[in-house]
């Protein structure tokens, strides 16, 4: 057969090409006309934007460049994860800042998808009561600015009584207007080796998993996971404490003077950015849980019904595969939502990168250097949880002939 | 056949009487099927029911019974004390009363506050209105533009014997639904372009669009905002200066037309694209064809996602309290800074929140409702 006769609409090379004409009816022609019309003035928009900058900046003598990052900052700040102290330079203290927005994002994400999934499965719920509980709380949540939602759980924190008649709803958790206190255990080696261990149990797992179904699918027979699952994640991490001694000493926080001593203390300015962001992104989390479930044909239950299926094998083997391919692509603009939305921190004083470099932009007067600093991070950010969800979706999409 | 096995089964069954069927209606069958269907059903009814009533009854003592409606005047200074002894257990209303004039209006001077009022009640009428499907043509861009002017005169004044207020002075609800109406109205042709764009054949204008869209995505409104009030003024030339809340304006249009571009874009795909080819069968040159075909298809499909955009943009403008312009919420946020009113935030931000919830809950409702009926041909 030779290629001639092959169905043209299989090739790939599409229409012989023309050439191009000098005229106004060739498609290609003007295509290029329009895209260099196109270009053309966002380019001279830009070049008079630039040009504009540039002799304000000689105007106001404004000196560019990243030279101030060197410099001594001066600014305090309240809490860090490194180590900080005022006469360092901007470079430390913006530093601390994309920890301070990284510190709240981590936990916020993990927070409000364990709360947003609980409320959608509530909602979903048999019981009228519960079910429309949750429908209240996602419809109230969801119809507030966040701005105003922080605003006022930060003044509900700051009406709080002062450390000596701090509220204590449980043993050693202590609510007053200097924050949240939880109690903690005294971290020793022991601790952090147990934790090690605890990863090293992860990916045994993982692994032990891959290599059982590898085997079921050869000889169709399914193997039990748990014992050794069990064994690695709960087994190995003990052991290793209990090698190390099983120190353990609890750390609570107890009142000395006119503050508290021990235990975890979270400032009100995290707590209540964290409480705002987690309980608002849960409320579009459970809508987006929802939908996924529904999303589900009740078709797949039944059909997996008459395999005869139990109920939680039926939610875990077919329902929650399909589901999470409608979940997965929102959840992961409501992830970049909730570190985006972090930056609103600036509003109630906790000092992430926003503040920070507001705060320098405002002492140095660099403030395109700033801004563009701040816009790099939450790119930065973005991208990458964007990617690593792309590669989860990926992971778990359909695979289609 | 089937009707003999059917009558001697029925013959067999009346030989024993049996025990009524339990009833599938009425309200005792409709507690039994949703609140107390099981044993661990019914420990969750009564545990939501204890504490739903436990805080109902806790908000209405609250927000009804200790609260404090008025208080005396201390010559020109409210005397809060009263309120001061129920902090915790009775709201402050007062601060309302005295201040919701300044909260609604900001500082638009007081004896005008009929047009800001006015100009609130037109958003409204121009929501209302946009939201009814017989109004859904081309006919909407008229009502938009006059109306729109209507507001730019009554806010400024000027003409017509109304007096000038300059801008600095405007503040409150008028500021929230200026910032998210205009913003709209001038991103959503912005989004259309840009959706269009970004499924352009031409690299070029598709590059573009891309990195204007995912730019702008992938960074914080803040920071936008940031920008436009401390970077613009140095893009303009020397001695050209627009007022703070135009550069908002600008910082909220440019963001809210990316996230629009990508809903739109969404319509755009979801066509079948048997459409499109049958518009350039038709012969029709690629305006018409998106003019005429695609875009009324597409962007009927998107209604509702964008509805839900419209919500979020609505309670974004409220970030322009960092760059201090004066809108609903910064004047709920201010009207709380004098000395007698100190502490009573929670009440505040509870009248201030009832406002936006009015708008939004309004508008998500009527997004459901679309969603329902437009969906209609895809339900059993």
């Amino acid at each position: 057969m030779s290629s001639s006769t092959l169905d043209p609409r299989l090739s790939k090379a599409g229409p012989p090409r023309r050439p191009i004409r000098l005229s106004w009816s060739d498609e290609r022609l003007r295509g290029i006309v329009w895209q260099v019309l196109v270009v053309g003035v966002v380019g001279v928009i830009f070049y008079w934007l630039w040009s504009n900058t540039v002799h304000n900046l000689e105007v106001r003598r404004i000196a560019t460049g990243f030279g101030f990052l060197d410099r001594e900052a001066g600014l305090p700040i309240g809490e860090t994860l490194i180590d900080y102290d005022p006469t360092d330079t901007y470079r430390r203290a913006l530093m601390v800042g994309v920890l301070n927005t990284l510190k709240v994002a981590v936990v916020g994400v993990v927070l409000a998808t364990i709360l947003g999934t609980l409320v959608g499965i509530a909602r979903l719920s048999q019981n009228w009561l519960l079910s429309k509980i949750a429908g209240v709380y996602v419809e109230l949540i969801r119809d507030l600015p966040l701005l105003l939602q922080l605003l006022f759980w930060y003044t509900i924190l700051q009406s709080l009584p002062p450390p000596r008649q701090a509220l204590n709803p449980v043993d050693g958790v202590f609510l007053s207007n200097r924050g949240l206190l939880l109690p903690f255990i005294e971290w020793l080696p022991a601790h952090s080796w147990a934790l090690v261990a605890l990863v090293a149990g992860l990916i045994g797992t993982f692994l032990y998993s891959k290599a059982m179904r590898a085997r079921q699918y050869a000889d169709g027979q399914p193997r039990k996971i748990w014992p050794a699952a069990l064994g690695l994640m709960v087994g190995l991490p003990l052991l290793v404490w209990i090698a190390y001694g099983a120190p353990f000493t609890p750390d609570v926080p107890a009142l000395r003077g006119f503050n508290f001593r021990g235990g975890i203390a979270m400032t009100p300015e995290y707590f209540a950015l964290l409480l705002g962001l987690v309980t608002y992104t849960a409320g579009f989390i459970a809508e987006i849980v929802r939908a996924g479930i529904l999303a589900v044909n009740q078709g797949q239950w039944e059909a997996a019904q008459a395999l005869g299926m139990r109920r939680g094998d039926i939610l875990k083997r077919i329902v929650l595969p399909q589901a999470l391919r409608v979940i997965v692509p929102p959840m992961t603009s409501q992830y970049l939502n909730l570190t985006k939305n972090s930056s609103l921190a600036v509003a109630i004083g906790y000092q992430d990168i926003v503040s920070i470099a507001n705060t320098t932009l405002n002492q140095t007067g660099q403030a395109i250097e700033g801004i563009a600093i701040i816009m790099l991070v939450y790119l930065t950010i973005s991208l990458s949880i964007s990617l690593f969800m792309n590669w989860y979706n990926a992971k778990i999409a359909l695979v289609e002939r | 056949m089937s009707d003999v096995t059917l009558n001697a089964a029925t013959a067999n069954a009346e030989a024993a009487p049996r025990t009524a069927p339990v009833a599938t209606t009425g309200a005792a069958a409709w507690l039994r099927a949703n609140l107390f269907s099981s044993w661990i059903n019914t420990a969750v009814t009564l545990a939501l029911g204890y504490l739903v009533v436990r805080w109902t009854m806790g908000f209405i003592d609250w927000a009804f019974v200790n609260a404090i409606w008025t208080v005396p005047m201390n010559g020109n200074v409210p005397d809060t004390a009263a309120c001061r002894e129920i902090r915790g257990t009775g709201a402050c209303w007062a601060v309302i009363e005295e201040k919701h004039r300044f909260i609604l209006f900001g500082t638009y001077p007081y004896e005008e506050h009929w047009r800001p009022l006015l100009v609130c009640a037109l958003f409204i009428g121009l929501y209302i209105v946009s939201a009814m499907r017989r109004f859904w043509n081309w006919v909407l861009v008229p009502i938009w533009i006059v109306t729109l002017t209507v507001i730019g005169v009554l806010m400024w004044g000027g003409v017509l014997g109304l007096s000038y207020v300059p801008q600095e002075r405007w503040g409150g609800l008028p500021i929230t639904l200026i910032l998210s109406t205009f913003g709209l109205a001038f991103a959503f042709p912005l989004a259309i372009l840009v959706a269009l764009g970004r499924r352009s054949r031409l690299p070029a204008i598709k590059m573009l669009c891309v990195l204007y869209v995912e730019l702008v995505r992938g960074v914080p409104l803040i920071s936008l905002l940031f920008m436009a009030s401390v970077m613009f003024p140095l893009f303009l030339p020397e001695g050209m200066n627009i007022d703070k809340l135009l550069r908002a304006q600008v910082a909220i249009t440019l963001f809210a037309g990316a996230y629009l571009a990508e809903v739109v874009r969404a319509g755009l795909q979801t066509l079948p694209r048997g459409q499109y080819e049958a518009a350039e069968a038709l012969g029709l040159s690629y305006w018409q064809k998106t003019g005429f075909i695609i875009l009324p298809q597409a962007l009927r499909l998107v209604i509702p996602p964008l509805v839900n955009t419209f919500i979020g943009f609505f309670k974004d403008t409220s970030l322009v309290l960092i760059i201090g312009i004066f809108d609903l919420l910064t004047a709920g946020k201010t009207a709380i800074v004098e000395p007698a009113w100190q502490g009573f935030g929670v009440e505040v931000y509870v009248f201030v929140g009832a406002i936006y919830l009015v708008f939004c809950f309004a508008m998500s409702k009527y997004s459901q409702d679309l969603e329902r009926d437009l969906n209609q041909h895809r339900r059993r």
